[in-house]
């Protein structure tokens, strides 16, 4: 087990080379500089910048010089806002984004399973059809439609929450569903597919057959089983939760790492750029890692493999 | 008194293209501590009217249209799903054809066997564990602790029927419906599946209802036997009677084709056509579109089940008649 | 993600096997199912007023009326106005060409890409196949939304690059699914004939390959596109997408939210067309995977 989770961990690295080789060099053949803006900027003065920076060597020399410096966990400073490192600015403002993923998450779950599961015990009836309607409409509504239909009518009109704000617990409450409704909606379609597939199975006849209780014939013998879809998704729906709060954080102004990463992506911040990707692409694939152990831990079959 | 009296069970399923009209008015008795044999061909309805019983049938679009089943005072087919819980498991048990699926992948051996007890009984974990080691060893699974905790897909084909049957039996329930508890198994681990049942049933004293399709397994351990077709009982008799001089067309038929009746050089004997349609009406009897003795009538009324002697009971207008 | 390689137990059985009649039943059991086939309705629907969006349009879609400014629906102006005067219901038009121009373009793109890498990877097998698949499971943990953004702001804010930018990241999944199609057609003696006949392996890949593999695709490119409609809406709405004074769905819903206290109708006619859009695209794409009888590939 140990070994399995260090080979993987160990996998890691050429994956994250890789992608820092494609997005180095895609943000850098790309036209513009970091300093294009600044317009009172004499030579002299864009020349010392660049040479801070070592903007000034060659292309390939920059290349391995990052690659030794991200090895020895350095990301470099930030060119936009010299007052932290990308590191330390992404030590600041992720938390934010995982706390408001996190959130997101549990809405999604929540949600989603009780849906799903709900609709799967009695397939083809109004039980099914009401909650899966809900989840269609959950993945045909994009969040940024939603968030604002939310805060209009719970907040502008009804006054019941805040509009945006990220400090006291009711102004976590609507970003939280407006970025899980989706993933909620994903889980519920995958959750009741898994739990049809397993409910159909022999085993449960023979559960029922040993005079269980529906309720114990679901949760003991078929949940494990059906949740299985849901388990292999979330790897990329946290990932999804996680990075992809940029619209989220953009209507409730909320100020996350993905914000600060859409500013950065404008003002050609290379390092910052660069350091929240590796840090993005790192974290999907431990997301991924987990998991497969959390599917490994509910199937014993695929365990030892 | 019978242990469980079935009578004119009919169960139909209501698909999208039709009425599948799967069992048609079955009856059948069983004695306390006996094994009767339910044979017939696959779709014959002989695994669905056992499900019937235990309320296993998926509903929808499964429905039980009519019929009793008298089990313990207790109507199983009426008493709604509260009372049939708690027979199923404890005083009725079943076992599948299929080990391999029939087990949940998802849970060790031992939680799966011990769950009846503590559903049933309302014995603690260790209560349990210990009975449910007792029963491994019962159904001749040496090393109970070592195998409680160890997962299906570690077994084998043979190893997890024997769990099944202990999962079954743990109870001690008075009726065990075990149905072609056999077939998925390699031929010499059925012999031992079948001596193990036999074994048990002596021991425990319950009843069997055994279904299958292979006459050479009921001959072995089944005191009666029922043959069913196209969802209706053809013939009932006693085992020894039924293979000395069968009466109704089909159940000669049956016997005909069993490959340790035929003589050596002569073709396999097989019976022409195939089962009827259960979704389209039938106006006569169902074996009279492939039986060699049918005639105007047989296509015209359908026959029921009558006693010849006690004890044997045809559904054939010309057995019944005295012309076969 | 290790375990992406297992096309035997993804992989639905042979298109080759099943025949013509395989797309007849389909096409049964498609028409008994309502919503896709409401679904199709409304797309058909949709694309014939985008292609005569021109001629319908009741205004020109830059026709502005600084003197009006933003008025509610009534009868000269359907869906309202913007806070320039100009025609909501001309803008939602205009915009819905421009969502589903990318919405499928893009999504061909991610077809070609995603089919013949997959059927490359498939054929070619061995190392080749493990080096490209590789490739493929590096892109999966680059995370998206982000290497979307870094795209389309560096490489200028132009529809043709948008939809490249979505196509080049969405076609990870067609090429897992097609891959996982052509190993396990490859095992199937028509393959093995017509090698045996002597044609060129270029022949055999794409006109008998990709061909049978032809259920699974649709099912699956008919949901790409629902999805690269909301990218390109999403990254409109963000600003990095379509540029006004041009119109999308998404730019349409986001200048629909500034205003959404005092002019509600800016924000819902454009948030009505892109839910319709992409429920009749979800509910076609779920008809046709019950009727092709596409086991649904968890990507």
């Amino acid at each position: 087990m140990l070994k399995y989770i260090i080979r993987r961990l160990l996998g890691f690295v050429p994956t994250l080379f890789v992608i820092a080789t494609i997005v180095f060099f895609l943000i850098r053949l790309a036209p513009g500089g970091p300093f294009d803006a600044d317009r009172n900027v004499s030579d002299e003065v864009l020349r010392n910048l660049e040479a801070y920076y070592r903007l000034d060597a060659p292309l390939h020399e920059q290349y391995f010089r990052y690659l030794w410096d991200v090895l020895h966990g350095d990301l470099g400073p930030s060119f936009e806002k010299p007052s932290r490192t990308v590191s330390e600015w992404i030590a600041y403002r992720f938390p934010v984004s995982l706390e408001l993923g996190l959130y997101g998450l549990a809405v999604a779950l929540v949600l989603g399973l009780c849906a799903g599961i709900t609709a799967s015990l009695r397939p083809n009836t109004l039980t099914d059809h009401v909650p899966m309607t809900f989840a269609m409409a959950g993945i045909c509504i994009p969040n940024f439609v939603l968030g604002p239909l939310l805060v209009l009518a719970l907040s502008i009109h009804l006054g019941w929450l805040p509009v945006s704000g990220w400090e006291y617990p009711e102004d976590k409450i609507l970003p939280a569903i407006t970025l899980g409704v989706p993933y909620a909606a994903y889980i519920a379609r995958l959750s009741r597919g898994g739990m049809l597939e397993v409910l159909s199975q022999d085993f449960i006849r023979t559960a029922r057959a040993k005079g269980l209780s529906e309720a114990r014939v679901v949760l003991r013998h078929a949940l494990r089983g059906g949740i299985q879809p849901v388990v292999a998704f979330l790897g990329p729906a946290t990932a999804g939760l996680i990075t992809g709060s940029f619209v989220v954080e953009n209507i409730f102004q909320i100020p996350g790492l993905g914000s600060e990463f859409v500013g950065a992506a404008l003002h050609r911040d290379y390092t910052m750029i660069l350091g929240t990707v590796l840090f993005f692409a790192a974290l999907i694939l431990l997301f991924n890692l987990l998991v497969d152990l959390a599917q490994a831990w509910l199937d014993p079959r695929v365990r030892y493999e | 008194m019978p242990l469980l009296d079935v009578h004119e069970l009919t169960t139909h399923f209501h698909t999208r293209e039709g009425v599948v009209r799967a069992v048609n008015g079955v009856s059948f008795r069983v004695e306390p501590g006996e094994t009767i044999g339910i044979v017939g061909e696959s779709g014959s309805g002989k695994t669905v009217a056992s499900l019937s019983l235990l309320g296993l049938i998926p509903a929808p679009p499964g429905r039980i249209e009519n019929g009793t089943a008298l089990f313990d005072g207790v109507d199983l087919l009426a008493c709604g799903p509260k009372t049939l819980r708690s027979i199923r498991g404890r005083a009725i048990s079943m076992i599948f054809q299929d080990p391999m699926t029939a087990l949940n992948p998802f849970m060790r051996v031992g939680d799966q066997l011990m769950e009846p007890l503590q559903v049933h009984r309302g014995l603690s974990r260790r209560e349990a564990r210990t009975r449910a080691e007792e029963m491994l060893r019962l159904v001749g699974i040496q090393d109970g602790a070592r195998n409680l905790s160890a997962w299906p897909h570690e077994f084998s084909g043979g190893m997890r029927q024997r769990v099944m049957i202990a999962m079954a039996l743990i109870t001690r329930p008075h009726l065990l419906i075990a149905d072609e508890p056999t077939t998925a198994l390699d031929v010499t681990i059925q012999a031992q599946i079948l001596e193990l049942l036999a074994r048990l049933q002596r021991e425990l004293g319950m009843a069997v209802i055994l279904i299958t399709h292979d006459l050479g397994v009921v001959a072995r351990v089944c005191r009666r036997i029922y043959v069913m077709y196209a969802g209706q009982v053809m013939e009932s008799a006693a085992t020894e009677a039924l293979f000395a001089q069968p009466r109704h067309p089909y159940t000669e038929a049956l016997l005909q084709s069993l490959p340790s009746t035929h003589v050596k050089g002569e073709p396999l004997h097989t019976i022409p056509g195939l089962p009827p349609d259960l979704i389209a009406p039938i106006a006569g009897c169902p074996f009279a579109p492939r039986c060699a003795s049918a005639t105007d009538r047989c296509t015209r009324g359908a026959p029921t089940l009558r006693e010849l002697v006690p004890g044997r009971a045809t559904a054939c207008f010309r057995v019944q008649d005295g012309e076969l | 993600m290790s375990d992406a390689h297992r096309p035997e137990q993804d992989a639905p059985p042979a298109a080759g096997e099943r025949g013509a009649s395989l797309w007849r039943d389909a096409l049964v059991r498609l028409r008994r199912n309502h919503l896709a086939v409401a679904g199709l309705v409304v797309l058909f629907a949709l694309l014939v007023v985008s292609l005569l969006t021109p001629w319908i349009a009741p205004y020109g879609y830059e026709e502005q009326d600084l003197a009006l400014g933003a008025v509610p629906p009534d009868s000269a102006h359907w869906f309202g106005t913007d806070l320039l005067g100009r025609d909501l219901f001309t803008r939602v038009l205009y915009g819905g060409r421009i969502s589903l121009l990318v919405g499928f373009a893009a999504t061909g793109v991610s077809l070609c890409v995603g089919v013949l890498y997959g059927a490359f990877a498939g054929y070619l097998g061995g190392r080749t196949d493990a080096l490209m698949m590789r490739f493929v499971d590096i892109l999966y943990s680059l995370p998206f939304v982000i290497f979307v953004i870094i795209l389309t702001v560096y490489f200028g804010r132009n529809i043709v690059l948008l939809f490249m930018a979505i196509g080049a990241v969405e076609w990870l999944t067609m090429a897992r699914i097609v891959r996982g199609q052509v190993m396990s057609l490859r095992q199937k003696e028509f393959i093995e004939a017509t090698t045996v006949m002597g044609l060129p392996r270029r022949r055999v890949l794409l006109w008998h390959l990709i061909p049978n593999t032809l259920g699974p695709i649709i099912v699956y490119a008919t949901l790409t596109v629902p999805r690269v409609m909301l990218m390109e809406a999403f990254l409109s709405y963000l600003g990095l997408g379509v540029q006004a004074p041009m119109s999308s769905w998404g730019l349409l819903i986001n200048e629909g939210v500034q205003t959404m206290e005092n002019r509600p109708w800016m924000l819902i006619f454009p948030s009505l067309a892109l839910s319709i859009t992409l429920f009749s695209l979800n509910f076609l794409g779920d008809g046709l995977r019950d009727a092709l009888d596409v086991r649904a590939s968890k990507d």
